[in-house]
């Protein structure tokens, strides 16, 4: 019984630890609170000292305290953990416009608040802060950051009528709960045929592909259903399809042998940055030479590389905006993220898709012009999805229209890395 | 009364003044969301933390993979309940009902069968074998696809199955996209599970069988020596702690609308397994208590203050290893000596006896 009992707390410390270590990995600047936390709208004096503490901290003028009181906008995402880095950029992007915003005068005289959360990508997390967030006077919603959590979150939202706009929750379900649901970025499938119609039209010549996803993931599967089916039209022959788990991704030469074998003309890797990585390097040395298509978020790449980022010259990637991107607004959008958290790394596609959420919201509020932040939220939901099928924003991932499903609508960009002295960077082919 | 039949009455009256209590307050809608939405959560937690005591604090074993129970509770009772639901004729209480069954049946079938090879092993090596099958059941289920049509079912593995009725169809397991089971669940039946949960496992314990079981605990060859069937009754435990866990996934399932197999890894194994150390090693009461606070308190940490969110993670890494300190740490363990025989604590302790012999009194 004694060396069961040391056995378990050994065990049970070790698992501290590994919590210890997920609270680590929250490496978010301490200025993410900078606008009128908990004042309410009566409390003008508090509004104004949050105002000069925001000032302060991000160098910014002095906020106009409006008098239609402060708008609380939530946020969910994951800030520790595996995926904390989608949620960071999350975060700092929509504060970053929410600031902006509440500078140059807020919306219809409302100043608008950001509440954000952290799920840790857990669905069950993400509903509880869900309902927390509704005790703190969530009126609508920018979440969640990632699909899984995002389905769970969507359903409680549409039986509340929350309004909720997705930055980056891609599978199909993840705003399927309701009417009040939209989202910023493609669904996966969407994904997945732009993919397809880019290799087959673009490419030409190249038609037999081969993939390498994650098939434990949903966003993995998700594109390369919605590729396979705009393959088949197109043309195109899938010849190899090889899969591997979040459990086994860190060595892939047994599916790189297979896209030798197999006579691949393209590889397509719908998957997050960190194992392109691997796949390009164990790649290289396999003597793989084919060009690579990879999905959204693909910029991290260029970072996560370093000194090898030659293996990722010629990569295409599906992306609405990139750090390096050279034209006015993303410049302008990562040169004011740069300012703002200085700390923080460079941003991705994440942060951007947020920040566009912010404005977005901001124009469906003036096109439903709402003035009262007191509004309840179901009466806001009604207006504000009346608004979201009317407006037609033009932001920094592009121009963007809503369909009553909650679905967007832009034209899709697809870039590509060309390394020069060793530095990477994404442009814009079209 | 017998001290353990007091004790045992304590914790199940306990828990069912809890239950009652936050079940009206709730009805009432005088909770506030957030403890709304944690009842359903925190009664699920504690059904697996009293499950896996079973196993830790009275089979004296150490498991590592109770989630991978949960899980194919989980996903057993969603893919019923989603069929029954479908067939639209049969009302969705029983419809839930058949499906906790199922859970608890699929999680109690697989629990014998880990169990005749497991429960062969001792110590490192059955924590070894639980650790390795709870994550085979996870990559198992990410990998299933169940699609109904009219046709019937179609069953597909590592990818969705083909040439499928477009127009009835409707996937029931999507793989490593989880499953959506109806939102069934409410805190009332989350509540009613728990009591009934609880009871048979008070009764268990206490029975010949559990008894049985804890001599094998305390000292296996002087337990195999009196003629206990060392084997038998280690997986009678090990198969009921199994069947209750899927119950706990049954309800699970059915109260978050969109469940990935990915949840049920290594660290809510690790999780359940921490709730119920720092519980204490065989007392329910404690598994109880410990679900209870240790569940919350990341929560609660979000409303605090909205300057320490960031830390909240943190803050709760440090209150597990003061926990665990406190428990076991032979400093801590001298310190609440010296407390309890201090004079202050003794002062109290004998006001509230001779309360109970008064009371007591009364009753004769």
């Amino acid at each position: 019984m004694k060396t069961l009992f040391k056995r378990t707390a050994a065990a049970a410390a070790a698992a501290v630890m590994t919590l210890g270590l997920a609270g680590c990995g929250n490496n978010t600047s301490s200025n993410t609170s900078t606008s009128g936390t908990n004042s309410t709208a009566a409390d003008s004096s508090a509004a104004t000292s949050s105002a000069t503490s925001n000032a302060a901290i991000g160098g910014e003028d002095s906020t106009p305290a409006g008098n239609g009181g402060t708008l609380v906008i939530g946020s969910i995402g994951p800030i520790t953990g595996p995926a904390a880095i989608y949620g960071i950029n999350v975060q700092n992007g929509a504060q970053l416009a929410v600031d902006e915003i509440n500078a140059a005068g807020g919306v219809n005289g409302m100043t608008l608040e950001l509440n954000f959360q952290d799920d840790e990508h857990d669905p069950e997390k993400s509903v509880n802060t869900y309902n927390t967030l509704k005790d703190k006077g969530m009126k609508l919603l920018v979440g969640t950051v990632t699909s899984g959590p995002c389905e769970a979150v969507s359903k409680e939202a549409a039986k509340d009528n929350m309004f909720l706009i997705t930055p980056s929750g891609s599978s199909v379900n993840a705003i399927t709960a309701g009417d009040n649901c939209f989202r910023m970025c493609f669904n996966d499938p969407q994904q997945g045929k732009i993919e397809a119609d880019f290799i087959a039209e673009k490419l030409e010549g190249k038609k037999k592909v081969g993939v390498i996803y994650d098939s434990s993931d949903s966003y993995s599967t998700g594109i390369l259903e919605g590729f396979k089916e705009e393959a088949a039209a197109k043309g195109l022959e899938v010849v190899a399809e090889e899969g591997f788990t979040s459990d086994s991704n860190k060595d892939f030469s047994v599916q790189i042998q297979k896209m030798a074998d197999t006579g691949a003309e393209v590889l397509f890797l719908p998957i997050y940055y960190t194992e392109t990585a691997l796949i390009l390097e164990q790649a290289d040395k396999a003597g793989l030479d084919i060009p690579v298509l990879g999905g959204d978020g693909l910029d991290g790449l260029i970072d996560v590389l370093a000194d090898k980022v030659a293996l990722a010259d010629g990569v295409y990637a599906l992306t609405p905006y990139s750090a390096t991107a050279t034209d006015e607004k993303s410049v302008k959008f990562t040169e004011a993220y740069k300012a703002k958290f200085p700390d923080a790394d460079a941003p991705i596609q994440f942060a951007a898709d947020a920040y566009d959420c912010v404005y977005a919201i901001k124009a469906a509020l003036e096109k439903a012009g709402v003035n009262d932040a007191s509004i309840d939220s179901k009466e806001l939901c009604d207006k504000l999805k009346a608004a979201m099928v009317e407006i037609e924003y033009d932001g920094i991932t592009g121009n963007s229209k809503w369909t009553t499903d909650g679905e967007v609508t832009k034209d899709p960009k697809i870039m590509q890395i060309k390394v020069t002295d060793g530095k990477g960077v994404l442009t814009d082919i079209g | 009364m017998k001290k353990t039949t007091k004790n045992n009455l304590i914790t199940f009256a306990g828990t069912v003044i809890l239950c009652v209590t936050f079940g009206i307050l709730n009805q009432a809608g005088i909770l506030n969301s957030m403890t709304s939405g944690l009842l359903e959560p925190i009664g699920i937690y504690v059904i697996m933390a009293i499950s896996l005591n079973l196993v830790v604090g009275v089979l004296g074993e150490l498991s590592l993979g109770h989630a991978g129970f949960m899980c194919i509770g989980a996903f057993s009772s969603a893919t019923v309940s989603q069929i029954l639901v479908n067939m639209g004729t049969v009302p969705t209480w029983l419809a839930f009902t058949v499906a906790i069954i199922v859970g608890a049946i699929f999680a109690a079938i697989l629990g014998i069968l880990i169990g005749i090879p497991v429960m062969r092993l001792r110590g490192d090596y059955l924590a070894i074998v639980t650790l390795g099958f709870g994550e085979i059941l996870k990559s198992l289920f990410n990998n299933i696809y169940i699609t109904s049509d009219k046709n019937g079912l179609h069953f597909g593995f590592t990818k969705p199955p083909e040439n499928i009725d477009a127009e009835t169809k409707v996937e029931l397991l999507r793989g490593a996209k989880g499953t959506s089971a109806p939102e069934l669940t409410n805190f009332w039946v989350v509540a009613a599970v728990l009591i009934v949960c609880l009871f048979i496992l008070l009764m268990f314990i206490d029975s010949k069988s559990g008894r049985a079981c804890q001599a094998v605990r305390d000292n296996y060859i002087a337990a195999q020596s009196v003629g206990i069937n060392v084997t038998k009754f280690r997986l009678m435990a090990f198969t009921l702690s199994a069947a209750i866990a899927g119950v706990a996934g049954a309800l699970y399932a059915h109260s978050i609308s969109n469940m990935l197999p990915k949840k049920f890894d290594y660290n809510l194994s690790i999780l359940i397994l921490v709730y119920v150390v720092l519980g204490g090693l065989g007392s329910l009461r404690g598994s109880i208590i410990a679900t209870i606070i240790l569940y919350a308190i990341p929560e609660v940490l979000r409303i605090v203050n909205q300057n320490i969110i960031q830390y909240r993670m943190l803050i709760y890494a440090i209150i597990l290893i003061f926990l665990m300190l406190w428990k076991n740490a032979p400093f801590f363990i001298h310190m609440r000596e010296k407390i309890a025989a201090s004079g202050f604590v003794q002062n109290i302790k004998n006001k509230f006896r001779k309360k109970d012999k008064t009371s007591g009194g009364a009753e004769a």
